[in-house]
């Protein structure tokens, strides 16, 4: 049962993980928490359930075209709500509130475009057959979400510290000010970089509706707390750091659910999450943070 | 150019009038939730009784009498539940009132009911304590309470079940309600659990809990859960290489497991009042009528309220009427509790509530639940 159980938890927390990176992303660099990922990411799940329906396109379609409409929404969103805040110095706290607001907004709208009811991908969409190995059990989505929220932390990072676009990133995520003195252009890598978080949003919304097979409106919000935790986790603004505050957190709910009960797995997590915190206030890799500070 | 227009509606009041003066009508009051969020559930109430009213009134009506429903929307609030029944109680001065349509209304409403010693009749309302507001007050929706015991006895018995495993959301006041009614069940039929777990909205994976129950060998999962968590708890299981059957409360009783569990929606027993496969006449003419007239399948709440007219029927045509309203809202209260009645939904009669204190209060349905399995994206009722 043990071995079956960590191959649940590195599945799950794989999960929190592929919502997390995006979401630590945004923080990362424009320095918003930016509460309307959950509704982001549901809207990713919703664009590629229309077009499968609709219009028959395979899976990867599906993916790069909610990966493409989420990043326009983040960049509409970063355009018409973060942007004038950011041109008024509006103090941290607004911002956040705002994407409250924003996350709100997109949430009713699709219950209106699209009814409260739960819906899912078409059969056969991507296989929900297991993978049997060894009295193992894993489907090849979970697979899937495991390597590509891997390989996404991986080029990810790298991208950060080794392309001169990465560089002016880490630039702006100092001192915007002074990466704008440098003559970085830091309006448009705000802008690309909430393009690039929504996007994986998007795509997260995708894998893990597949993998619950419930899309409904609210489906972001259970998931958008989570990943608070895990961002909080990790160290905010950390992609390294949102990886492993995934897994932990997976880790720490399936170990509770295992050997605790599952009435007190809410309790057990959070209840370790708030015991690293204690001893690391700053998170797993809180760099960023004390650099910001 | 005004003045013809106020000669005709002039004309058009005399003519309601002249109208209603002619025909003796049965007035009865229908509060239901026809706008907000339970309106889907109240307008199937509504087209329930309309198609009844209009297939009692074609076969003659009740001695002679028509039937004319006076219908209100409660919009699915206490406050607004109240006043409706104001209206239609000191107002409309009806023989009778169907309705509310939550439970929640019907508690804050059906005192004034009692009150003012009119029959008050729900068709939808499931919490308990609703009949034991008092003697006019009554029912023909089956609790969960009622049907769990049926559901588990049957599936025990077809699916040769000696343990449960039980899985419910814990965050959810309807789930928790059925995992409480369960949890009685399961103790009176001294029916062993391997283990009770549970899961909270929104959670997207269920394998950790899925995988602790398969360690423990049972022979079915009791599931307490709403369909969004209970599909996909379904697809995961199979995943996992767990091929017990589940046994569900009210929450998954609805054909949208086939739409989001697909070829994974196999081995979930349910039980209900009403069931479409029902192929009785009665339901089947039911079926039939509902779906020509409205242009859309019936479910169970029309079902429900389908059959409550046709109970408050059995008992008017046995109630002399007098004209004094007060005395014919009694008499028709007097001839209620006797009916019997085999409609859409099966064999139904009352059952005899009591209050808090014990005393004798409303009545309750005593019907007995159809219990079915899935079976390759259907219902399958099971005998």
């Amino acid at each position: 049962m043990l071995e079956q159980q960590l191959v649940n938890a590195l599945s799950l927390g794989s999960v929190y993980a592929l919502f997390a990176l995006g979401f630590t992303l945004i923080f990362g660099v424009l320095g918003v928490v930016n509460l309307s990922h959950g509704a982001v990411f549901m809207v990713g799940a919703y664009a590629a359930l229309q077009v499968i329906n609709h219009f028959g396109v395979p899976l990867w379609a599906g993916l790069l075209f909610a990966f493409l409409l989420c990043g326009l929404l983040g960049l509409a969103i970063d355009f018409l709500v973060l942007k004038p805040l950011r041109a008024r110095n509006a103090p941290h706290l607004i911002p956040m509130i705002a994407t409250i607001g924003v996350g709100i907004a997109i949430n009713s709208a699709m219950q209106g475009l699209f009814g409260a009811e739960n819906l899912r991908f078409p059969a056969g969409t991507v296989s929900e057959e297991s993978l049997t190995l060894g009295g193992l059990h894993l489907t090849a989505l979970e697979l899937g979400i495991v390597l590509l929220s891997f390989v996404l932390m991986g080029a990810l990072m790298l991208a950060l510290k080794r392309t001169q676009l990465g560089r002016a990133m880490r630039a702006i995520a100092e001192s915007p000010k002074a990466a704008y003195l440098l003559g970085i252009n830091v309006e448009g890598l705000f802008y690309l970089t909430s393009f690039a978080a929504a996007g994986l949003g998007g795509l997260a919304g995708v894998l893990i509706g597949l993998y619950s097979n419930a899309l409904f409106p609210l489906m972001g919000q259970p998931m958008l707390h989570k990943g608070i935790a895990v961002i909080i986790l990790g160290g905010l603004g950390d992609v390294r750091g949102a990886m492993l505050g995934g897994l932990f957190l997976g880790l720490a709910e399936v170990l509770s659910i295992a050997y605790v009960g599952s009435d007190m797995r809410d309790a057990v997590a959070f209840g370790f999450l708030f015991l690293v915190l204690l001893l690391r206030p700053k998170g797993l890799f809180g760099s960023l943070q004390e650099r910001k500070v | 150019m005004n003045l013809s227009l106020f000669k005709t509606s002039l004309l058009a009041v005399a003519a309601t009038l002249a109208c209603s003066a002619q025909a003796a009508e049965l007035k009865i009051g229908v509060a239901e939730a026809l706008s907000g969020g339970a309106a889907q559930y109240g307008a199937a109430i509504r087209n329930g009784f309309q198609l009844a009213a209009e297939q009692i009134n074609a076969a003659g009506g009740i001695n002679g009498d028509k039937i004319q429903l006076v219908i209100e929307d409660e919009q699915g609030k206490k406050e607004e539940a109240i006043n409706v029944f104001k209206k239609l109680l000191f107002q409309d001065k009806v023989l009778m009132v169907f309705g509310p349509t939550l439970s929640n209304s019907a508690q804050a409403a059906d005192p004034i009911a009692q009150a003012s010693k009119t029959v008050v009749f729900g068709t939808s309302n499931t919490a308990d304590g609703i009949t034991s507001i008092g003697d006019y007050v009554f029912r023909n929706s089956v609790t969960e309470a009622d049907v769990l015991p049926e559901t588990l006895k049957m599936a025990i018995r077809k699916g040769n079940i000696k343990k449960v495993a039980v899985l419910y959301g814990n965050d959810d006041v309807f789930t928790k309600s059925g995992y409480d009614n369960f949890k009685k069940a399961l103790a009176d039929l001294n029916l062993p659990v391997t283990t009770t777990e549970t899961f909270a909205k929104g959670d997207v994976d269920f394998k950790a809990q899925l995988t602790k129950i398969k360690a423990g060998n049972p022979d079915a999962i009791v599931l307490s859960a709403l369909i969004a968590e209970g599909a996909p708890i379904m697809v995961q299981a199979r995943q996992l290489g767990l091929n017990i059957p589940f046994i569900g409360g009210n929450g998954m009783n609805s054909v949208k497991v086939f739409d989001l569990a697909k070829d994974k929606s196999d081995g979930l027993y349910v039980g209900s009042p009403w069931s479409i496969e029902n192929q009785t006449e009665t339901n089947r003419k039911f079926v039939v009528a509902y779906t020509s007239k409205f242009k859309m399948a019936p479910d169970q709440f029309a079902a429900q309220a389908y059959d409550a007219l046709h109970i408050a029927t059995q008992a008017l045509k046995t109630v002399k009427l007098s004209g004094n309203l007060a005395a014919d809202r009694t008499a028709l209260r007097d001839a209620l509790p006797a009916v019997k009645w085999t409609g859409a939904t099966g064999a139904f009669q009352f059952r005899r509530a009591s209050d808090k204190a014990g005393k004798p209060a409303g009545y309750d349905a005593q019907q007995a639940a159809i219990v079915s399995v899935t079976q390759s994206g259907r219902f399958v009722i099971q005998k």
